[in-house]
């Protein structure tokens, strides 16, 4: 969790300008990212997150501007950067055909890796997704679609992972087993750039908050010092009142996907009541 | 990068034939519209066609046939490509240490394997509708790569076609020229009974160079110059497919 501006960012993004047609979607992005931090690219539909993260990735190439990633710059190095970075799209990009396995293994001999058969297994036990290895990905739930493709972006490490709008259209508890994952990836050094519609969602997970606007990064920092570009805050008093998702998630459980078994280890009793054990 | 595009193009076609083996129906269904339409001419049109040969009519009749297997049987790597074009999966290749070729050439690998299979089980039943053939090893090998080459040529078609379709339908629907066009050719009937204009047209079409190539091969006749134009068509519609196609991908990658 700890970010050290010192080092060479895993990210440096000056300038970037895309163009498609009349639409300018970049009009000049600068940005840092330190290794091993998660950083949150926040926007509204269309503000252009998708379009950087594609660039970043090298599958579309920038009009003006640099990046690298990982020191190799996108448009010069795109073979060095493939091998620093994976990208999950927003929509889960699995092979429907193919099992759970295969899907994984077929990716870690794309990377090249020795033994792809013991790598598709360690990151399906660590996905909880062993049972359902041997079914066809097309047969899963979303959440375990969306679990699969993030393991899948995992095979071989790569330092700088893309996770593009992660969560949507995920239920809540899938949700959090995607946060859970995230969160476990930065503290195993891993670098995440991630884009996301959902405030709480940068809020829960970023230690940085890029805001793209219109083309541009109008802020850029931690919550803590984006909320000190507001008024100091008064204290109110306000009943505390569960929200919705704290009562949905209390009554159905936290381990609600169709192989039933969850993610994360969880104490929390189905019927239990209160909303914040269940974070 | 270039050091994995034979090991990549081996994994990525590894995935494409288990797709085929997956769903073994594309293989049957390549295979049911030729054989039916060998019953057709055989048992019922075929008693008033007079090929002027003097042989059998469905020695006459197989080498369309094959053609018409191979010309249905590439819809489906059109099919499967627009399918991973549109599921992300290619973008996912692509932001991937893969040789870039190799997505392409997988498919093309697959389409191969796949309409060899049809193909042979098209010759089985064939075999068994009486088509029998004097033809020497050299002349099935021979055969056999004009009927790679001609699959590879239409594979490399199927797969532009892929790449451009903006639906399902769209990308499977450009091979019923394809299918159509043996028609308009000497594969089933001679052309010297069309009307002028139409025996021109299938004089000049490929089909013709490339069926009575393989019709004298099968026969173990001397082929002729006509090996020589079949040869000239399908390389330069080869290449000039495969042209085509890189370009579009990397037109549609940008």
């Amino acid at each position: 969790m700890s970010v050290d501006l010192s080092l060479e960012p895993a990210l440096r993004v000056r300038g970037i300008e895309k163009s498609f047609g009349d639409l300018r979607v970049l009009r000049g992005v600068d940005l840092d990212v330190a290794p091993g931090s998660i950083v949150a690219l926040l926007g509204s539909n269309g503000a252009g997150k998708t379009t950087l993260v594609r660039i970043l990735s090298t599958l579309v190439a920038p009009d003006a501007g640099t990046a690298s990633v990982h020191g190799h710059d996108v448009v010069d190095q795109p073979g060095r950067v493939r091998e620093s970075i994976s990208l999950t799209g927003q929509f889960a990009a699995v092979d429907e055909v193919l099992t759970g396995r295969e899907n994984l293994v077929l990716v870690a001999r794309l990377r090249h890796l020795r033994d792809p058969e013991r790598v598709a297994d360690d990151l399906l036990a660590r996905f909880s997704l062993t049972d359902a290895g041997a079914r066809r990905a097309g047969t899963y739930s979303g959440g375990m679609r969306r679990r699969l493709d993030i393991a899948m972006s995992l095979v071989g490490n790569p330092p700088v992972v893309f996770l593009d709008e992660p969560t949507t259209g995920l239920d809540p508890q899938s949700r959090i087993e995607v946060w859970a994952t995230v969160r476990e990836l930065a503290r195993g050094g891993t670098t995440v750039l991630l884009t996301t519609q959902y405030l709480d969602e940068a809020e829960q997970l970023a230690d940085r908050i890029a805001i793209l606007h219109r083309g541009t990064i109008v802020q850029d920092g931690t919550l803590a010092e984006l909320k000190a570009l507001l008024p100091p805050a008064t204290v109110e008093y306000v009943e505390k009142q569960p929200s919705l998702e704290d009562v949905f998630l209390a009554l159905v459980g936290d381990a609600g996907d169709t192989d039933g078994t969850p993610v994360t280890p969880t104490t929390t009793e189905a019927a239990q009541p209160a909303g914040e054990e269940l974070r | 990068m270039t050091t994995h595009a034979l090991t990549d193009t081996r994994v990525l076609a590894g995935r494409s034939l288990r797709h085929v083996l997956r769903s073994p129906d594309t293989i049957i269904t390549t295979a049911v519209t030729p054989v039916a339409l060998m019953l057709l001419f055989v048992y019922v049109l075929g008693g008033a066609i007079d090929t002027g040969t003097g042989g059998s009519y469905v020695d006459y009749l197989l080498p369309g046939i094959l053609l018409i297997t191979v010309a249905s049987g590439v819809a489906y790597t059109s099919y499967r490509l627009f399918l991973d074009l549109q599921g992300g999966i290619v973008e996912r290749f692509r932001s991937m240490p893969v040789a870039r070729s190799s997505v392409l050439w997988a498919h093309v690998l697959t389409s191969l394997v796949a309409n060899l299979v049809s193909v042979t089980l098209v010759v089985g039943v064939g075999l068994l509708l009486g088509f029998r053939t004097d033809a020497s090893v050299g002349a099935w090998l021979a055969a056999l790569g004009i009927i790679v080459l001609f699959t590879l040529a239409l594979t490399w078609l199927a797969v532009v076609a892929g790449l451009s379709a903006r639906t399902v339908d769209g990308a499977s629907a450009f091979s019923y020229p394809l299918i159509f066009l043996p028609f308009v050719s000497s594969a089933f009937v001679p052309t010297d009974t069309m009307p002028t204009a139409v025996a021109w047209f299938a004089e000049n079409q490929p089909v013709t160079a490339v069926v009575d190539t393989l019709r004298a091969l099968f026969a173990g006749q001397p082929v002729g110059s006509d090996i020589w134009l079949a040869l000239a068509w399908l390389v330069g519609i080869l290449v000039v497919a495969q042209a085509w196609a890189v370009a579009t991908y990397r037109r549609r990658m940008r």
